[in-house]
């Protein structure tokens, strides 16, 4: 459905070039609920982003790659073609509802502008379908809803009025960026539920993009881990999860804290997620990496196959095996 | 280090705390109703262990951490240091004890001045605590970078030149410059990367250890604060919902709240589920909440009873307490 590759985004100050992805390649099958994981400043918003050309250039620049929505690379497209696709064939939903929600118009407005900029329809007939986005979403006697303004509903609900704006054309895919980070978790819970509804519900793809390996494990079907830029390992969810052959992948699983883990130290990974635009030679992750042997430092590390879409970017654990 | 040590190895107990915020209204500003952000709680921390409040926002538990450094009055209630009632205390007179009580917060880069180097940042709480020697404070700055695992070149640098988790490391140093016996961790980890926050975790864990520091650790992640508490009180609009040994408190839940916040974590570890319909709606407003059981709103085992009888906290057996008349019975 959805294919991403060897996409390059760099960003070009005056001084330096953050490299803010550097060579991703991922892909969403129909109906697919895909997650790309990873920690702050390693690209998987940017990449959200540039699906769907909304980098900011300058100081962004598409250095290479591609992105292909059922074969035609939306790269090549301009502005006006590209109105055609957002939003009616790939929405987006975003972290912050109360930003991406405009202050000043009611729920109904940005609902129908959202509906209108793709279709022609009747006054009836639009208010008829935002009331059945809201319902379809779960937000309570949906009617009185409408003249409501953001500021007048709750983090959750807004949440739920974006979701139903990025519904409102029936898109085949949907990129939600980090739509639960804001929220308590009872809401949080909610909210996933509904995704996983609506994805069953109305057949679409999911790219949902997180930092919280937690939630993860809840909804993916397949997982993108990223670092620096780009995937270090993919595979089903249960690979990921119980079977990960990247050495940054198990870090991130071990440092998660619970309660079983109580009594001796928390794992942890050592220094920092290197700079963007000062990324280490050879690995991005061997200044980091316990298993780092020499070659890590010089050679950009291949994916290595471990059958069944389980890929990993790491020789040394390959070669141990 | 030397501390005064009361009898009992309880080195704060809160009693009975109340804090109403009031709204106000209109041209003359007349209040209209009031919020109770903290309606009478009650919480014991002993000495060298770690109190973990959970709950969701607005639930009141950062009101608490402010009430119990002072930085808010209480409208009732005490708070107890050592076993003396801190209520009545002047500025003056609470000055030896700010000493022993630090916080830390969310996000430090709100905390730390822009404007000073870190050495400053940090030297300044020495100052306040009466260390004069120009070159003994340096030595000391250089001891607490050391101790929260940055280079003492640190000390020269500003703040936006750290990252997030170096940042908070600063923050750990400076609450740390006056000796303090406890520290109020204001959701320390929530703002932290998955690496970088275990790193955070563990640091406050070996800090704990090394200088028999206490923990009231507020957070929203039932992870974290499973993780590194010993006790755990969970909280909801304004009162302690449930509160237990963190053992007890994971194998054995009661309140219907706190069984659904464990259900609602997307857990990482598979069978590690419990059942329960999740809640619907939000965390209500804790604006004028109607009578009865505050959780009334959102409980899928409401009964008639919890609209019309307020209930306190019961123990149902030793250090477990619940707040629920269905728990509870007759």
């Amino acid at each position: 459905m959805l294919s991403v590759q060897d996409l390059k985004i760099y960003f070009i100050g005056d001084r330096s070039v953050a490299r803010a992805l550097d060579g991703a390649s991922y892909e969403v099958r129909t109906g697919e609920t895909v997650c790309l994981v990873g920690e702050s400043g390693c690209g998987k918003t940017v990449s959200a982003l540039a699906i769907l050309g909304i980098v900011p250039q300058p100081p962004g620049k598409v250095m290479g790659g591609k992105v292909l929505l059922d074969g035609q690379n939306l790269l090549d497209l301009d502005e006006e073609e590209m109105q055609q696709v957002r939003g009616k064939r790939i929405a987006m939903v975003f972290q912050e509802p109360m930003t991406s929600l405009n202050p000043v118009f009611t729920i109904e407005d940005q609902i129908s502008e959202a509906i209108m900029v793709h279709e022609k329809a009747g006054a009836n007939e639009i208010r008829k379908r935002c009331i059945q986005l809201l319902r379809d979403v779960g937000i309570p006697s949906p009617e009185e809803r409408l003249k409501d303004y953001p500021h007048q509903l709750s983090g959750g609900q807004r949440q739920r009025v974006m979701i139903a704006m990025a519904l409102a054309c029936n898109p085949d895919v949907m990129i939600a960026d980090e739509p639960t980070t804001a929220l308590d978790v009872t809401v949080q819970a909610q909210i996933l539920r509904l995704f996983q509804e609506l994805q069953q519900t109305k057949r679409m793809s999911l790219l949902y993009i997180t930092h919280d390996l937690g939630v993860v494990a809840n909804i993916a079907d397949r997982i993108y881990v990223m670092y620096a830029g780009i995937i270090v390992e993919q595979g089903d969810t249960s690979h990921i999860f119980q079977d990960s052959r990247h050495p940054y992948t198990q870090g991130l699983l071990a440092s998660l804290p619970s309660r079983t883990k109580r009594g001796g130290a928390l794992h942890s990974i050592p220094g920092l997620v290197p700079d963007p635009s000062d990324k280490p030679l050879g690995c991005p992750f061997h200044p980091r990496c316990s298993f780092a042997v020499k070659s890590c430092k010089i050679k950009f590390p291949e994916m290595y196959d471990y059958g069944e879409g389980h890929v990993s970017r790491c020789p040394v654990l390959y070669n141990k095996k | 280090m030397k501390k005064h040590r009361s009898s009992s190895n309880i080195i704060l107990a809160v009693e009975g705390l109340k804090k109403y915020f009031p709204v106000r209204r209109g041209f003359l500003q007349s209040v209209i109703g009031w919020i109770k952000a903290v309606d009478g709680v009650d919480l014991t921390i002993h000495q060298g262990k770690t109190l973990g409040l959970v709950g969701e926002s607005g639930c009141g538990k950062s009101t608490i951490g402010r009430l119990i450094l002072k930085l808010l009055e209480p409208d009732e209630g005490r708070v107890m240091y050592h076993g003396q009632d801190m209520s009545g205390l002047s500025d003056e007179a609470m000055k030896p004890l700010r000493k022993e009580m630090q916080i830390i917060f969310q996000d430090p880069y709100g905390s730390l001045n822009p404007r000073m180097t870190v050495g400053q940042s940090i030297e300044e709480g020495l100052r306040t605590v009466g260390m004069k020697g120009h070159g003994e404070r340096k030595k000391k700055v250089a001891h607490l970078l050391e101790m929260v695992r940055l280079r003492p070149e640190a000390a020269a640098f500003y703040p936006h030149q750290f990252s997030g988790g170096q940042r908070q490391r600063i923050g750990i140093a400076r609450a740390l410059g006056v000796d303090p016996s406890l520290i109020i961790c204001d959701e320390p980890v929530s703002a932290l990367d998955v690496s970088i926050q275990s790193q955070i975790i563990n640091l406050l864990k070996e800090l704990q250890n090394q200088l028999g520091l206490s923990y009231l650790f507020i957070s929203h992640d039932l992870n974290v604060v499973g993780y590194l508490s010993d006790t755990i009180a969970v909280m909801y609009l304004g009162h302690i919902m449930e509160y237990a040994p963190a053992e007890v408190f994971y194998d054995n839940p009661l309140h219907p709240y706190t069984l659904a916040l464990l259900s609602a974590i997307p857990s990482s570890e598979p069978g590690d589920r419990h059942t329960l319909p999740s809640l619907a709606g939000d965390v209500p407003s804790p604006f004028n909440p109607p009578p009865g059981c505050k959780f009334q709103g959102r409980c899928p085992l409401v009964e008639d009873r919890c609209r019309k009888e307020e209930i306190s906290l019961y123990p149902v057996r030793a250090e477990h307490l619940v707040r629920c008349w269905k728990v509870i019975g007759d």
